[in-house]
């Protein structure tokens, strides 16, 4: 507020120095020069007190208008696959045997792990996901420099579900006007029918929105039912509830402020952005001067765009912007504008494409041919020829797409992906892991022969029981035992492990004495399954004591 | 406070106060603020109400819910405990070589065996039960009165040379400056070093094998391997409780030093002993 108040000091000050300068009105000045000397300065303040908004500015309702057309097919197509995809999705299932859940998407966070059809993630195999994550930053790089922010008008979660929560208000209040309508009417039983109703359906979809996310997490049919009959952990109701509070407020009551005052992603996206990436663009370059009287004015002799000035872009936009602004970080876009446009341009007999995904190359090359390079106002008759849009006009083609940065882009993302793919395929399902006991590091026993003990953990990373067998490589004479293994010392164990368990055995080396060769001696534990051949080994040391000299 | 001052420009009313000519606007607070503010006063009342929250002179109001950390932690200790319950009564029910068959109750009685070492133990044989001069190692399989699940818990539960425990373990070696020559200690010395290692003088060694049959093997055994009925040690091993140098081994010979240690069963009770037991037993000397 300080630097507020700053700020209206700094304006304040010349205002006051001019009223402390100036004389008053009334006063007679001798000599007064002529005012038709003075120039006139055609000027207007900026934040003239007649003009000044509040700094606090209410948020104005917006009412968008459902549009129609091939965007409006494809983001209904988009909104089915992604919601098919979070609610469907918990209840594949996929047979992993008896001894590992079978719902095909599972994160066990009891149990630490986590499944994914035919992959079976163990939390030090995270990285994975983290692997993902960057290929999803570098993917979104990618989708942003060439199509802009086609996360945020199609498949942005707050985007999709802003869109069937608009479904919803337009079956029960009707489509825009009968809203608007409806809104600025008084308080009538049926609108307060029509209000609870809207209210409850959108509470609806927010508590199915909280509930299957749940499911991500349990297993699917038997959560619900505990769930149902109020028999699931507290966990699961508190994050039902407060997923269903976000999608409520965010999808219902707030909508587009989500994105224009709370995401940082418009802002992130935007500036990545660049001459080369399609935008939903106002061709101005063809549209204007606009026109609500077109074929009068060209009747009257003067230059008409293609815009009639009719205002479908604006009712149609769900982020209650004017897109023939210009580009601006409110538009998300969805690209509804452009059907709205488009049947319009039907309607009057224009090319489609007023508003059009474009360039800004693309868009600058057209305002150049308008404007004959900039020497003159926009004169749509530069770009068309007899009647029809002119072949010098760019146009968007697909070819524009691959350039060097959508390739270094491709290539980075394509080299984390197969990184992860060859990761994956290599990894391994027999792992062992090895702690030398540092206390005592070694010991004495009655025949003089030395003994180390060693915390063996044999991972067992499938659903099905292993018998694993741990050898000693190396060390020559060495024999082992392990505690709770009731087999002969020897250099070869068998050790039974459970299915997609770890077990931790006590392992305790002796090397007679006469093979004790120096202070530390190096070996491996080999681990092998002798019916997959898969084998993994470990690189211990064996300590003895100093030799007396 | 001072007259009320509207700024020019804004139409605002500022704060009244002036640094340097510089006025703060009285602007409003964000209404989302303000009502997160009026939130938790409400929140703040309902907490006095519900929870402990006014400092008394002895204690604190209860609040309506009855809540305190202490009762939580109490439950979740009792929890704990009745979790473990299964396993400590089978303990308690078990002899100690029941438990080391039984894979489940070895494993859960070998980790509260470990806890109870680290309190209990360490103090003498160390924390990696490894011991110290005058203390047994724990890690061998060198054993003074057995090492046998039975032994060990025998020799934990009553301890040795333990004046308060009628069943302790108890021996003791004369001192055997006041019966032999302090030549023959030599050569006594000289030949216990020389059946594990090279004694100084061979000829002494040999002259101390008639000293060690006629004086030692008694209880130490004709091959020296001890006797763990008299919790006599071997001396045909390299593990040596109080040095295995020929100086060393010459004056336990001449006043030997007895190490006690306490009977632990009436200190720790039957369950922690026969714990401690397995633990020490899992060490990787247990017989």
């Amino acid at each position: 507020m300080l630097i507020k108040a700053a700020a209206a000091w700094a304006w304040e000050k010349p205002a006051k120095q001019a009223s402390s300068e100036c004389p008053p009105m009334n006063v007679t000045v001798k000599n007064p020069p002529s005012s038709e000397a003075v120039e006139r300065l055609d000027a207007e303040a900026v934040n003239s007190a007649k003009i000044r908004q509040p700094l606090y500015a209410p948020r104005k309702k917006i009412f968008p208008k459902r549009a129609s057309g091939s965007f409006r097919r494809f983001k209904w197509l988009i909104m089915a696959i992604t919601l098919g995809i979070y609610y469907l999705t918990p209840w594949l299932r996929w047979d992993r045997g008896p001894h590992a859940p079978d719902q095909a998407v599972l994160i066990d966070l009891a149990n630490r792990r986590f499944y994914f059809f035919f992959i079976e993630i163990w939390p030090q195999e995270f990285f994975y996901v983290a692997g993902l994550l960057v290929m999803a930053g570098i993917g979104l790089f990618l989708v942003t420099s060439t199509v802009g922010r086609a996360w945020c008008g199609y498949t942005c979660p707050q985007t999709v579900w802003v869109d069937l929560f608009l479904v919803v208000e337009r079956a029960i209040e009707g489509d825009r006007n009968a809203r608007i309508k409806l809104d600025a009417g008084p308080w009538t039983l049926d609108k307060v029918a029509k209000r609870v109703s809207k209210h409850a359906i959108w509470l609806a979809i927010a508590v199915a929105t909280g509930g299957a996310w749940i499911f991500y997490f349990a297993d699917a049919p038997s959560l619900l039912i505990d769930f149902a009959t109020g028999n699931a952990a507290p966990i699961a109701y508190i994050t039902v509830a407060v997923l269903t509070a976000t999608t409520y407020t965010f999808g219902g009551l707030m909508r587009e402020q989500v994105c224009t005052y709370m995401c940082p992603w418009p802002r992130i996206q935007a500036a990545m952005l660049d001459e080369h990436s399609l935008t939903v663009t106002y061709n101005d370059w063809r549209g204007e001067p606009r026109s609500r009287h077109a074929k009068k004015a060209a009747a009257a002799g003067d230059v008409v765009g293609d815009c009639v000035d009719c205002n479908a872009c604006v009712a149609v936009c769900p982020m209650g912007i004017d897109i023939r602004d210009g580009q601006q970080l409110e538009c998300i876009t969805c690209a509804l504008c452009i059907d709205a446009c488009d049947s319009v341009m039907d309607k009057v007999g224009k090319e489609r494409g007023l508003i059009s995904y474009a360039t800004l190359n693309d868009y600058n090359a057209n305002m150049a041919i308008a404007t004959a390079g900039g020497t003159t106002a926009i004169d749509p008759r530069w770009v068309r020829d007899g009647g029809k849009l002119s072949d010098r006009i760019a146009h968007f083609h697909l070819r524009k797409i691959f350039r060097p940065r959508t390739f270094i882009y491709l290539g980075i993302w394509t080299i984390v992906g197969l990184a992860l793919l060859t990761a994956l395929l290599s990894r391994d399902r027999l792992e062992v892991n090895v702690l030398h006991d540092r206390n005592p590091q070694f010991v004495t026993l009655s025949d003089g022969s030395i003994r180390n003990g060693y915390t063996v953990k044999l991972l067992n990373m499938i659903p099905e029981p292993r018998v694993i067998f741990v050898s000693i490589q190396g060390l020559p004479g060495a024999v082992m035992t392990a505690n709770g293994i009731d087999q002969p010392e020897g250099r070869s164990l068998a050790i039974p492990v459970e299915p997609d368990k770890l077990r931790t055995l006590k392992f305790f080396v002796r090397q007679p004495a006469r093979h004790v060769s120096r202070e530390t001696q190096h070996f491996r534990f080999v681990v092998e399954d002798k019916a997959s051949f898969e084998t993994d080994e470990y690189k211990a040391t064996f300590n003895a004591p100093e030799k007396r000299r | 406070m001072s007259k009320e001052h509207i700024d020019e420009v804004s139409g605002v009313s500022t704060t009244g106060h002036e640094w340097d000519g510089i006025r703060e606007l009285n602007n409003p607070l964000p209404r989302w603020w303000v009502w997160t503010f009026y939130a938790t006063i409400v929140w703040a009342i309902g907490y006095m109400i519900f929870y402990p929250a006014w400092p008394l002179i002895n204690s604190a109001t209860t609040g309506v819910l009855g809540y305190s950390s202490r009762a939580e932690v109490r439950q979740e200790l009792e929890a704990a405990e009745s979790a473990r319950g299964d396993y400590v009564a089978a303990v308690r029910a078990s002899d100690v070589s029941e438990i080391l068959a039984d894979d489940n109750l070895r494993q859960f009685a070998s980790a509260a065996g470990a806890a109870a070492f680290k309190v209990n133990c360490i103090q003498c044989h160390a924390t990696g039960a490894q011991g110290s001069p005058g203390y047994p190692n724990l890690n061998d399989d060198d054993w003074l009165w057995g090492g046998d699940i039975e032994a060990i818990h025998q020799t934990i539960a009553h301890g040795v040379r333990f004046a308060g425990d009628d069943e302790t373990r108890i021996s003791e070696m004369p001192a055997f400056g006041d019966i032999l020559e302090p030549d023959q200690i030599r050569q006594a010395a000289a030949y216990v070093v020389s059946l594990t290692g090279t004694p100084s003088n061979p000829d002494l060694a040999e002259a101390g094998a008639t000293v060690f049959a006629e004086n030692c093997a008694a209880c130490h055994g004709d091959d020296a391997k001890g006797l763990k009925d008299f919790g006599a040690p071997s001396l045909a091993d390299p593990i040596w409780l109080y040095g295995s140098t020929e100086a060393e081994i010459a004056a336990q010979i001449r006043a030997p030093k007895h190490g006690v240690m306490p009977a632990w069963q009436t200190r720790l009770g039957e369950t922690t002993v026969k714990e401690l037991a397995v633990y020490i037993h899992s060490l990787g000397g247990g017989e």
